[in-house]
Order: structure tokens, then C-alpha cells, then sequence
């Protein structure tokens, strides 16, 4: 059971061995953390930041362990393929030494497990850690349960030369896993990070992540996000940026698996001269439901925001788009642009989308658009014309509206890596393969 | 050389005082302050109400009695003491007026100085009004020659005498009392309002009005109007509205229903200028209004055009239940926040039937510390295939302090419909204002001229005369706005 109660007790239970569990100050955020989870309960649709996705079906939501055995080797094996890089595996929630390969980093970088930083650099962890009070319900769980993720610190001016990969596969042995990832961001250091999620087999399983990225001054960090997960996952994920001064933050979270995904996604501009871009793929079938909530504060002048979503939505699925864009009140000169584009692909499909400006100061440039359709009858009968049947260019026309999201991806490796996720996806993926 | 910095004649403009701001002296018959169960006796009795409506109201109360007000609006307003209302106020008469002549002169030159014509004028204008002073109508115009085309435009008292079984039949249909908080406050407690009916294939001849007056201290003005439209009718109604300046504030909660059948067409103008409070945000009306439509029949369209430049609060969403295939909703609003008024205002387009199309038109202007807030639903049921909808919805900033917020909602589940929103933010900037200045403009006419340049598109949708009043209100309320 997935009760308020039975995570209590299973807080009661684990907190004395999870990671840090001596240091104090983790202690009491984790304690907060529980109360404030326990206070609030799973959010429904009478908290204005889920109207549209309840997760009141939790109290009596059953999760057991994957049935059978995981090969994580394999599993890992299969993803990574001979891509080169850094890698941190995490198997249910936990670090996997075996698994990760690190490999040689730039010097100023420290790459750690939370679980190994949190014995040495607890000061650092602590000012980066976030508290119990951040985000929704759903994140302080994870604040409580937390057991491991990646700590990351970049020295000023240090830039990663290859992506830093952060793979989670759900193991066999547990129910729900949690995973805190900290990526602390020197001025001018850049890096980029990808998470990835995969594996949970027939029964109902759990994920709650919290990634926490700091950049300083004119600082560069590109974050994708993977979300792969089997069809009976629960994901609850939420990624929040502050960025200083001048720095530059780009989230791109392709959402493919799961039975039920939700991503907050926010950034917070500190400092004058911030640029964000947040760009957004999502596909669900079935009875499947997905739920990207965004939000950016232009809390200082001058800066830049970019965002654009798009969701592809078959069977009976679900898709949620928010987006939320707030102006502070004297952060002049902001320019804010947000799209998000929905296309339904079956009768029983639903896709909802909010779009929200919250302005306070006067000289902005603020827009947005959403829109939701099908797949569009001329463009259909212009491919016809050229010989293509209905049902490719059908599925050609819905690679095409999916893949202008993959185009925002800049490092070309994990645009294709991206591709190709999608295409295992799409109905028609190896045909399309052939076409394009 | 010098840099002279102008001394802001638009200060001056937007500092302009709220002109309908005078009090009327009037005998009235009032209730004590307070709600029960006896004072909504009393005012059904006082108003020779059949046990049904009675009754209704009366559940209305026990429903309102177990909500609680809404608080999802982005607005901010200490809370209301419900039992520091008068919930019943009217002009002291001893029989009803047979005819115009026997109203109350004072209450005549009420609306002559407001500008509606209730007598000859009327005739000329070709407007039939109903005028609505505090709780209840004191006048209706025209009912006469409408009367010969099966029309009825009345005050809803005399509806419910006179016409008790159309009443029943459609009161609370759209609007059911437990809709919301204020709705249920509405049914349990509204004194009058406007009832009109338009029979079979009847296009109403001439424009209908009502005007709504708050002017007693401490009441609540919960007027209700119902309007059906029976298969192949159409009609335009227009609404408008003042109050007294005051320091304290005034609750105004109306409820507004719309029923269009087969082919049916209705159109609804609002220009509303309740007092908005000084510049200082003291005093007002708060406006917590439920406004909707029904497009019953097939091909029915109904259309809400609103001016909102009074008010210290507006909450407010005129919406339209697109139920009969083919049918039609529009919603075209001009909303502006000056000083520090707030307003939260939008619309709820809902599809069910098959090729339902809507648009959506919001221009919000915030200046000062005005607030300005659009919050809308499009929602396309499953079976109203080949719906489609197109929104738009602007904000115009004037000044660093004012606020401007989106907050649409879109809930699509038929893929055969087409949605399309699109929000933009700007503000009038300095080298606008330059530019029509250098043109020889002063600075008034530059903003007023900018403004209504905004705001056309809706402009255009109202009824003539409506529309220059609404032209000539917009520069009034602005003023004060730049500095």
C-alpha cells in the first residue's frame, strides 16, 4: 500500500541507515520533510498545481518489487551502447560502483555518489541539499527518502568535455526508489548532464527524483532528461535551477514511459542577463498519463527565456502541459516566448494545456501560444500526392512534428540518442528509419 | 540647453474624477443589515413572490450557508462581512408607477444626468431600458410596442407576477444556485433584475437596455436577469451600470442567464463603470458576477461583449455552453485595471455539440497599481467533433507597477477540434508616445489614441452608441494612469 502511513513507517524504519542519517541538519530536514508529506498527503486535483492530475489513486496504489530478476549489466549495456562519457548507475536508488564509469575528469570537477559526498563534503551538500519546504508533496517524499543521486561540483571556469550520464535502473528488490541529484555550478563552468530512467518490470513501481542545479555566474548547464521507464512506473520528478548572473540553463525533457509521469521543471534568474530554454517532447499511449509543469521567474532584469513543448498523444491517453512564465516586479527588459503544441493521434486521447503569464513589471516582451489538433489534411494529402500511402505519410507527419522538439537538442550524440528513443516509440519507428 | 521633462498632462488626464459619482436622495424602503432565513421571507413577501420562487431561494440560502468564497482569484480583498449588508433597499412608493410620469422626478433626474433615456430621449435613441435603482426597477420603457411583437421586457418582479411558469420553467437552468458561492448568495437574496422573452422567429425591433444603479449606503445590489430566445429569435441587450463614490465597499453579485433554442441569437453588451474607489484603492464596488450562456438549440449563437472599466474588484466570467450543433460563442472584452482596482476576468467556452466554434478576444489594460488578471476555459467535449476555437488575449501595461496575468485553461478531447491560443504582453512604450507627440498629439490624446487602438476589435462588436461611450470611459479611467 502506498498509504501516508505506510511511507511514515517505512521513514520510521529507514531513516536511522540512510546516508548522512548522523549529520543533524539532514536529519531535521528529512524529519520536516516526512511531517510536511504526511501533513499534506498525495496532492489532488484541489491543489491548483494538479487539476489535472490527481495522484489521490496513491493511497490505495499497490507497489511490489519487479518479479524477476533485473540484469542492470545488461540493461545498462543495452543503453549506453558504445557511447563514451561519464557514467553514474544507480540501481534502485542506490549507487552502483560495478556499473559506473566515471572515467577521468577535468581538474575542479568532483563527480561523486550523494551517498559517498555526503561523508565528505557535507558542508557543500548541505548548501545545495534545498529543504523540506521546496516543491510539492511528491518532492518532499523524496526529501525524506532520498538515499542517493549524484553530487556534482564544477570549480569556476571548469567545463566537462564529455556529457555526465545519470542512469537509474529499477532494481529487483525494491518498490519505489529516490534519487537526489546536486549539480553546483561554478561561474562560468559548464557541463552537460542526462538523466536517464529505465527498467521496472509488470508490478507497479515508484520513482521520486529531485535534481537541483545551481549555476553560477555566466555558467552553461544542459540538462536532458530521458524518461523511460516500464508501462506500470509511477515517476514523480522535479528539476529546479537557479541560475546567477548571465548564466544559461537548458532543460530538455523527452517523457516517453510510464504509466503516470510528472516533471516540475523550474528556474529561477538571480541575476540580470539569464537565458533559459526549456524544450519538451512527450509521448504517451494507452491508458497512460503524462504531466509537465513548468515554470520560469524572470525575477531579475534583462532576461531571456525560451520554451517550447510538444506532445503526441494515442489511445486513451492524457497529456498535461503548464506553463507558467512570472515577471517580477523591475525585471525590465525580460523577453519571455513559450509554445506548447499538442497532437492528438486517437479518438479517446485528451491533452490539456496552461499556459499562464504572471507580469508585474511594464517593459517585457511576453508571449505564448498553445495549440491542439490533429494531423493536419492538406499536409496529408500533399505527401499522397507524392506517392506516399495514408499510413506513412500519417507517420511521417508525426515524426515531423515530434522531431522539431529533437532539433533544440544541440550535442548531436544525444540528439540521436534522443531519435532514436522516439522511433522505438512511434508505430512504424523502423519503416520511418527507412524513409528518412 | 536644457532637457525640459514634460509635466505629464497625462497625469492630469488620469487623474479624472469618477463622473457618475453623485448620490441620489431618495426616501427608500430598506431592511436592516443582516441575512436569514427571515429576511429572505421578507423580501419575497414585499415582493408578492409565489411559494415556488419562495421556496427556491430559500434552499438557495441552506446551500450558501455550507460554501465558502471562492479564493482562487488573483485578487486580494479583506474578508466580507455577509451580515454588514442590506440585502434589500428600494425607492419608497406607495403603489407601483402606472407610468412614467409617476416615478419619483428625483429618480428620473437620476438616469437624465446618467445619460439614459428614459423619456423622449428614449424614443430617439430607439432603445427600450429597463432602469434598475438599487434593489429594484423603477422603470421600464416601451414594453408596450415590444408587447405587440410577443415580446416581454420587464423587471423580473413583474416576470414572476405575470409570467410565474416561464419563470419556473427556466430560472436557475444555466446558473443552478449551488454554482457558486456568490450565485447561491444571488438565488437566495436577489430583489430584481430584467426579464426578457423573445417568442418564436422574433427579431427584436429595437436595441433593449438596463441600467443598474447602486446608489443606498451599505447595500448589496443582487439583481438577476433571465433572457430566452425561442427558436429563430434574436436579440441585442445592452447593460450599464454606476454607482456613488463611497469609502466604504459595495457588493454587487448578479447573476446573468442566457438561453438561446434552435437558431436563436443573443447578444449581450456590458459597459460596466460601478465606482471604482479613489486612486488611493479606498472604497468601491466589489463585482463578483455569474454570467452565462446557454446555446440550447442548434446553430443558436450567443455572444458577451464586455467593457469592464469600474469596480475595485471584478470577478467575472461570461460564459457560453456550446450544447446544440453548430452553435456559436463569442467573447469580446475590454478590461481595465487603474489605481489599484483588480480585476479577474475571462470566460468559459464549454463544446459538446458536433461543429461548435467559439472565439475568445480579451484585451486587458493595466495602469497605476491595477491589477489585470484573464482567466479563461476552452474545453472541447468528446462527442463536439469539428469543434473549433480561436483565442486571443492581449495585456497593455501602463507603468511599472501594474500587473498583468494569463491563465488560460485548455481541455481537449475530441482530436477532430482545433484550438488555438495565442496571449502577448506589451506596454505603450516611450517612443510611441513620442512619436504621435512629435506628431503634434498631446499626450492624453497620444494614450487615448493608442489605447483605443488596442482595444478596436472589441470596440466594434458593441452597439454604436455603446461603443463611443465605451471610447470616451476608457480615457476617463485612465486617467492618473501615466507618471
Amino acid at each position: 500500500m502506498s498509504s501516508i502511513d505506510t511511507w511514515v513507517s517505512e521513514f520510521r524504519a529507514r531513516s536511522a541507515q540512510l546516508p548522512g542519517a548522523a549529520l543533524p541538519w539532514l536529519a531535521a530536514q528529512r524529519q520536516h520533510a516526512i511531517e510536511r508529506f504526511a501533513d499534506e498527503g498525495w496532492p489532488t486535483r484541489r491543489h491548483p498545481r494538479w487539476q489535472h492530475t490527481s495522484l489521490a489513486f496513491m493511497e490505495q496504489q499497490e507497489f511490489a518489487p519487479a518479479a524477476q530478476p533485473v540484469d542492470a549489466a545488461a540493461a545498462l549495456a543495452a543503453l549506453r551502447g558504445d557511447e563514451t562519457g561519464h557514467w553514474l548507475v544507480f540501481v534502485g536508488g542506490r549507487f552502483a560502483a560495478s556499473l559506473s564509469d566515471i572515467g577521468p575528469l577535468p581538474s575542479g570537477a568532483l563527480v561523486l555518489s550523494l551517498a559517498e559526498a555526503l561523508e565528505s563534503h557535507s558542508e557543500d551538500i548541505e548548501a545545495a541539499f534545498g529543504n523540506a519546504a521546496d516543491g510539492d508533496s511528491p518532492a518532499a517524499l523524496n526529501t525524506a527518502l532520498a538515499a542517493d543521486g549524484a553530487f556534482v561540483r564544477l570549480a569556476p571556469g571548469v567545463a566537462l568535455d564529455a556529457p555526465l550520464h545519470l542512469v537509474s535502473i529499477a532494481g529487483a528488490s525494491e518498490a519505489s526508489r529516490h534519487l537526489r541529484h546536486l549539480v553546483v555550478a561554478g561561474s562560468g563552468a559548464q557541463a552537460t548532464v542526462v538523466e536517464h530512467y529505465i527498467g521496472g518490470g509488470q508490478s507497479a513501481s515508484l520513482t521520486t527524483a529531485v535534481t537541483r542545479i545551481m549555476a553560477e555566474a555566466d555558467a552553461r548547464i544542459t540538462h536532458l532528461k530521458l524518461q523511460q521507464e516500464a508501462e506500470q512506473a509511477i515517476h514523480l520528478a522535479s528539476i529546479a535551477s537557479v541560475q546567477a548572473r548571465g548564466a544559461h540553463f537548458a532543460s530538455h525533457s523527452l517523457s516517453f514511459g510510464a504509466r503516470l509521469a510528472r516533471n516540475d521543471i523550474r528556474t529561477r534568474f538571480d541575476g540580470e542577463g539569464c537565458e533559459a530554454l526549456l524544450n519538451g517532447l512527450y509521448h504517451v499511449d494507452g491508458r497512460r498519463h503524462v504531466d509537465h509543469h513548468t515554470c520560469i521567474d524572470h525575477a531579475r532584469p534583462l532576461g531571456n527565456s525560451r520554451e517550447f513543448y510538444r506532445g503526441l498523444l494515442d489511445g486513451q491517453s492524457r497529456g498535461v502541459f503548464t506553463g507558467r512564465v512570472v515577471v517580477a516586479r523591475d525585471a525590465q527588459r525580460s523577453d519571455a516566448m513559450q509554445r506548447c503544441d499538442n497532437l492528438l493521434l486517437s479518438r479517446q486521447a485528451e491533452a490539456d494545456a496552461r499556459p499562464e503569464l504572471e507580469i508585474y513589471a511594464d517593459d517585457v516582451k511576453c508571449a505564448h501560444g498553445a495549440t491542439v489538433g490533429e494531423i493536419d489534411e492538406d499536409s496529408l494529402f500533399y505527401l499522397q500526392s507524392r506517392g506516399l500511402d495514408e499510413i506513412h505519410a500519417r507517420r511521417l507527419l508525426t515524426y515531423a512534428f515530434a522531431a522539431e522538439a529533437l532539433e533544440r537538442i544541440e550535442l548531436m550524440p544525444l540528439r540521436s540518442r534522443a531519435r532514436a528513443a522516439l522511433l522505438a516509440r512511434l508505430p512504424g519507428g523502423e519503416l520511418l528509419e527507412e524513409l528518412l | 540647453m536644457k532637457t525640459a521633462t514634460p509635466a505629464r498632462p497625462i497625469d492630469s488626464f488620469l487623474e479624472q474624477e469618477y463622473s457618475a459619482g453623485f448620490e441620489t436622495l431618495l426616501e427608500a424602503d430598506t431592511l436592516p443589515k443582516g441575512l436569514s432565513e427571515d429576511v429572505i421571507r421578507v423580501i419575497s413577501a414585499k415582493k408578492g413572490e409565489p411559494e415556488f420562487l419562495l421556496e427556491w431561494r430559500l434552499e438557495a440560502y441552506r446551500r450558501w450557508l455550507t460554501m465558502t468564497p471562492p479564493k482562487w482569484a488573483a485578487v486580494d480583498f479583506p474578508d466580507i462581512d455577509f451580515q454588514d449588508i442590506v440585502y434589500y433597499s428600494a425607492p419608497k412608493k406607495k403603489d407601483g408607477p402606472k407610468s412614467l410620469d409617476e416615478v419619483d422626478p428625483e429618480l428620473l433626474k437620476t438616469f437624465e444626468k446618467l445619460g439614459v433615456p428614459l423619456h423622449e430621449r428614449a424614443r430617439l435613441a430607439g432603445v427600450a431600458v429597463d432602469a434598475v435603482f438599487d434593489s429594484v426597477s423603477v422603470a421600464t420603457t416601451f414594453q408596450k410596442e415590444l408587447g405587440e411583437h410577443g415580446i416581454i421586457f420587464c423587471s423580473f418582479s413583474e416576470a414572476v407576477k405575470n409570467h410565474p411558469d416561464l419563470v419556473r420553467q427556466y430560472l436557475g437552468t444555466v446558473v443552478p444556485p449551488s454554482d457558486n458561492f456568490y450565485a447561491a448568495l444571488n438565488s437566495a437574496v436577489f430583489s430584481d433584475g430584467s426579464f426578457v422573452f423573445i417568442p418564436k422567429g422574433v427579431k427584436c425591433p429595437m436595441e433593449l437596455s438596463t441600467y443598474f444603479r447602486i446608489n443606498a449606503r451599505d447595500t448589496g445590489q443582487f439583481e438577476r436577469t433571465l433572457i430566452i430566445a425561442e427558436e429563430g429569435a434574436s436579440v441585442s441587450y445592452l447593460e450599464g451600470c454606476t454607482a456613488p463614490m463611497r469609502d466604504e465597499n459595495q457588493l454587487h453579485a448578479a447573476v446573468v442567464e442566457l438561453i438561446a433554442l434552435d437558431d436563436a441569437k443573443i447578444k449581450y453588451s456590458t459597459v460596466q463603470n460601478w465606482y471604482p474607489g479613489d486612486k488611493d484603492g479606498i472604497g468601491g464596488i466589489y463585482n463578483f458576477v455569474t454570467k452565462r450562456g446557454d446555446c440550447r438549440g442548434a446553430r443558436s449563437h450567443i455572444s458577451w461583449t464586455q467593457v469592464e472599466t469600474g469596480s475595485a474588484i471584478t470577478w467575472k466570467y461570461p460564459s457560453v455552453i456550446l450544447r446544440g450543433d453548430d452553435s456559436v460563442g463569442d467573447f469580446h472584452s475590454v478590461a481595465l485595471s487603474n489605481h489599484r482596482q483588480q480585476a479577474d476576468t475571462g470566460t468559459k467556452m464549454i463544446h459538446m455539440g458536433r461543429n461548435t466554434k467559439s472565439t475568445i478576444l480579451s484585451k486587458g489594460i493595466s495602469a497605476g497599481h491595477g491589477s489585470n488578471t484573464f482567466r479563461g476555459l476552452v474545453r472541447i467535449g468528446p462527442k463536439a467533433e469539428g469543434a473549433r476555437n480561436y483565442t486571443q488575449c492581449d495585456s497593455l501595461l501602463i507603468g511599472d507597477r501594474c500587473a498583468a496575468h494569463t491563465f488560460p485553461t485548455i481541455e481537449v478531447r475530441n482530436p477532430s477540434a482545433q484550438v488555438e491560443h495565442e496571449a502577448t504582453t506589451s506596454r505603450i512604450g516611450e517612443d510611441q508616445l513620442f512619436y504621435a507627440m512629435q506628431r503634434g498629439l498631446t499626450a492624453e490624446d497620444a494614450v487615448s489614441m493608442i489605447v483605443n487602438g488596442f482595444c478596436r476589435e472589441v470596440f466594434k462588436e458593441l452597439p454604436m452608441e455603446f461603443a463611443v461611450e465605451a471610447q470616451k470611459l476608457l480615457g476617463v479611467s485612465l486617467e492618473g494612469s501615466i507618471g
